[in-house]
């Protein structure tokens, strides 16, 4: 166990290591800044302009201009360019109020063109809404939904398993028992269960935090268990005996002797469990049970994307969120893979 | 060195009798109890204050586990172990307490005494803060140098972490930890065995010259006979979980009775 240098530190020493920090940092930048990046909000809708296909951007007048399109076909969605015709982009211009950060006031975005034009750069959906907007805020919901969870997941998973594996006993055995049988239910059938036992309506808030609460409960044993065994066996290493000794509370054992060293393996564990979190809440919203309108979240996009019309008539790019979806989760497993290499090089207990 | 006569009128400081420690071994499908190992089986000894008592004994006969008994790190099957006279078996968490301040235990493996996350200054101050909770942080870091001298470390040495420092110098840590409550007893439990020749005798040195100053007792630990032959006024010679001879150091080294006494003792390197 050679933690001198930062964990940090070590993943930015590989390759692998930097390409995914600096996808995910730039997801995250993304969506903490997704009000100024979005020309409109989740809900700003234009009928007239339902599955718009993503507008082309060109160089006129001294500016970029965006291409303007009328409806060709209005059977199939088809939308024609306008030739020669476009509307200038402005940059920095007021558009709708928002707070930046949550604090700041303001109404500035970094791009949009004049109504009743609009931009749409990776298209709009059934209702005339720009995906691109959509998709940043949804990215809001998927990527904070992770680390909520693992903070959760760490604090219960630490608590449970510390105690376990230092006490044993009566409640070790109940808890092991408990966590494997949750873990023996297959887990979208368990979320299925779970969320059907709570209100279908609620705040995108309280939404929030019982599908954060729910994924946790389902993922918190995998943590608990590596944490007892851990605890198990530092339990017995001199150290502890000697805190023992010398009269030491076995809640400050747990505190000083045992979290230091098992924090490193806690973080990874919790980690790993990422890719569950962003999968569950998308999989909730892609079957109405969770994230609902106004609000967006990559999963509520895609259910949105289920209609036979967006197949049929080619709106590939309804289908973007499923890539967002894909490129987080596989950026979270190799990071949680590259953390798992640091920590325990050689697999003797972050074995998936 | 208090005389034999004296020694045997007072109560002795720790009394140890008829202490058998059994550890369940569990099989088959259900992980039943199949059997106990009988590692502790019927001993009994006393330590009279001020005196070294040695134990020794080949890997297994059980050392470990009756100094474990002792500081209450494990159950006792049967027995009875006495403190000042005062029975110390029955005692729960609390009520044992007060003697943690007067029993306290050095360990065998000196690399895995120290928590490795913890500076020197905290690894000592823990016990400080445990059994002095008045002390200000500043007394409490004068104390812990002091300590430090007093193994034949240095004040800088607080800062550090375990990691930094040699076998012999962590051993040393250890012994710190353990005269930080200021204890009157230290079951020793092989102290040297993990270091070279050369640091063991400074080790043994530094804990008799330690003896002398604070009138410590020991409960001495070791598998050759040599090193408790050197330190000890009494020696008792263990194994399988039963004491098979017990003397004076230098009855046992001049006349030994039992065989398996002379076994170990052939195995001492003469010079
Ligand atoms: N917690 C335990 N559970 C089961 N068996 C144990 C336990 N602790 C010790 N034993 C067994 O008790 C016996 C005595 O062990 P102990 O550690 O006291 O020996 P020792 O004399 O200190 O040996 P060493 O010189 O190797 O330290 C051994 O057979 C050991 O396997
Ligand atoms: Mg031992």
């Amino acid at each position: 166990m050679t933690r001198r240098k930062g964990m940090f530190r070590q993943v930015l020493e590989r390759p692998l290591g930097v390409v995914v920090l600096s996808v995910l940092g730039l997801f995250y930048l993304i969506a903490l800044f997704a009000d100024f990046l979005s020309p409109y909000e989740t809900s700003d809708q234009d009928l007239q302009k339902t599955y718009h296909p993503p507008t082309a951007v060109f160089w006129d007048d001294g500016g970029l201009q965006v291409q303007r399109y009328e409806l060709a076909d209005p059977e199939v969605m088809g939308y024609a360019k306008i030739e020669g015709e476009g509307a200038p982009i402005q940059f920095f211009a007021r558009g709708f109020e928002y707070r930046l950060l949550g604090l700041i006031p303001m109404d500035r975005h970094l791009f949009q063109v004049e109504a009743p034009d609009r931009i749409f750069l990776l298209g709009s959906d059934e209702t005339g809404r720009d995906n691109f907007s959509r998709l940043l805020f949804g990215s809001r919901i998927s990527l904070s939904i992770g680390l909520v969870g693992i903070s959760i997941i760490m604090v219960f998973g630490f608590m449970i398993g510390g105690f376990a594996g230092y006490f044993g006993g009566f409640f070790d055995s109940v808890t092991m028992r408990f966590i494997e049988l949750v873990m023996a239910i297959p887990g979208l059938y368990l979320l299925l269960v779970l969320r059907s036992t709570f209100p279908e309506h609620l705040s995108p808030a309280q939404t929030f935090f019982l599908i954060v609460l729910i994924l946790s409960f389902l993922a918190w044993g995998g943590t608990a268990r590596i944490i007892r065994g851990m605890t198990l066996s530092l339990r017995n290493r001199q150290f502890v005996l000697a805190a023992e000794v010398l009269g030491q509370s076995s809640w400050k054992i747990i505190w000083k002797h045992i979290l230091p060293n098992v924090f490193s393996y806690l973080i990874v564990a919790a980690s790993l469990s990422i890719p569950g979190f962003i999968l569950g809440e998308a999989a909730l919203s892609f079957l109405g049970l969770g994230i609902q309108e106004p609000s967006a979240s990559w999963g509520l996009m895609l259910s949105q994307a289920q209609d036979m019309k967006v197949f049929m008539l080619n709106f590939w790019w309804l289908l973007i969120p499923a890539a967002a979806i894909f490129v987080t989760v596989i950026a979270f497993n190799v990071l949680g893979d590259v953390l798992r290499d640091i920590v325990d090089p050689k697999q003797k207990f972050l074995n998936r | 060195m208090p005389d034999e006569t004296e020694s045997q009128s007072e109560t002795p400081l720790l009394e140890v009798k008829d202490l058998k420690v059994h550890f369940p071994v569990y099989g088959g499908v259900f992980r039943r109890v199949v059997d106990h190992v009988r590692a502790v089986d019927g001993v009994s000894f006393k330590v009279g204050k001020g005196t070294t008592v040695g134990l020794v004994g080949e890997s297994g006969s059980g050392k470990t586990t009756i100094g474990r008994a002792i500081v209450k790190l494990t159950h006792v099957t049967a027995g009875k172990i006495f403190y000042c006279g005062n029975e110390i078996t029955p005692l729960n968490r609390n009520r044992f307490f007060p003697y943690r301040k007067k029993i306290q235990m050095i360990f065998q493996d000196p690399f895995n005494s120290l928590n490795p996350r913890m500076r020197v200054e905290s690894i000592i101050g823990e016990a400080l803060d445990i059994h002095f909770p008045g002390m200000s942080r500043s007394e409490r870091r004068d104390r812990s140098a002091d300590l430090l001298r007093q193994v034949g470390l240095e004040p800088r040495h607080l800062e550090r972490y375990p990691h930094e420092f040699s076998g012999g110098q962590r051993q040393r840590i250890g012994i710190a930890r353990a005269l930080a409550v200021e204890p009157e007893f230290i079951v020793c439990d092989e102290p040297v065995s993990a270091l070279d020749v050369s640091v063991q005798a400074a080790i043994v040195n530094l804990l008799q010259d330690l003896q002398q100053q604070l009138g410590l007792t020991y409960l001495f630990i070791a598998h050759d006979l040599a090193v408790v032959e050197h330190i000890s006024d009494d020696v008792l010679v263990m194994t399988e979980g039963k004491i098979v001879e017990q003397a004076t150091a230098r009855e046992i080294y001049e006349s030994p009775r039992h065989d398996y006494t002379k076994k170990l003792l052939a195995a001492v390197p003469k010079f």
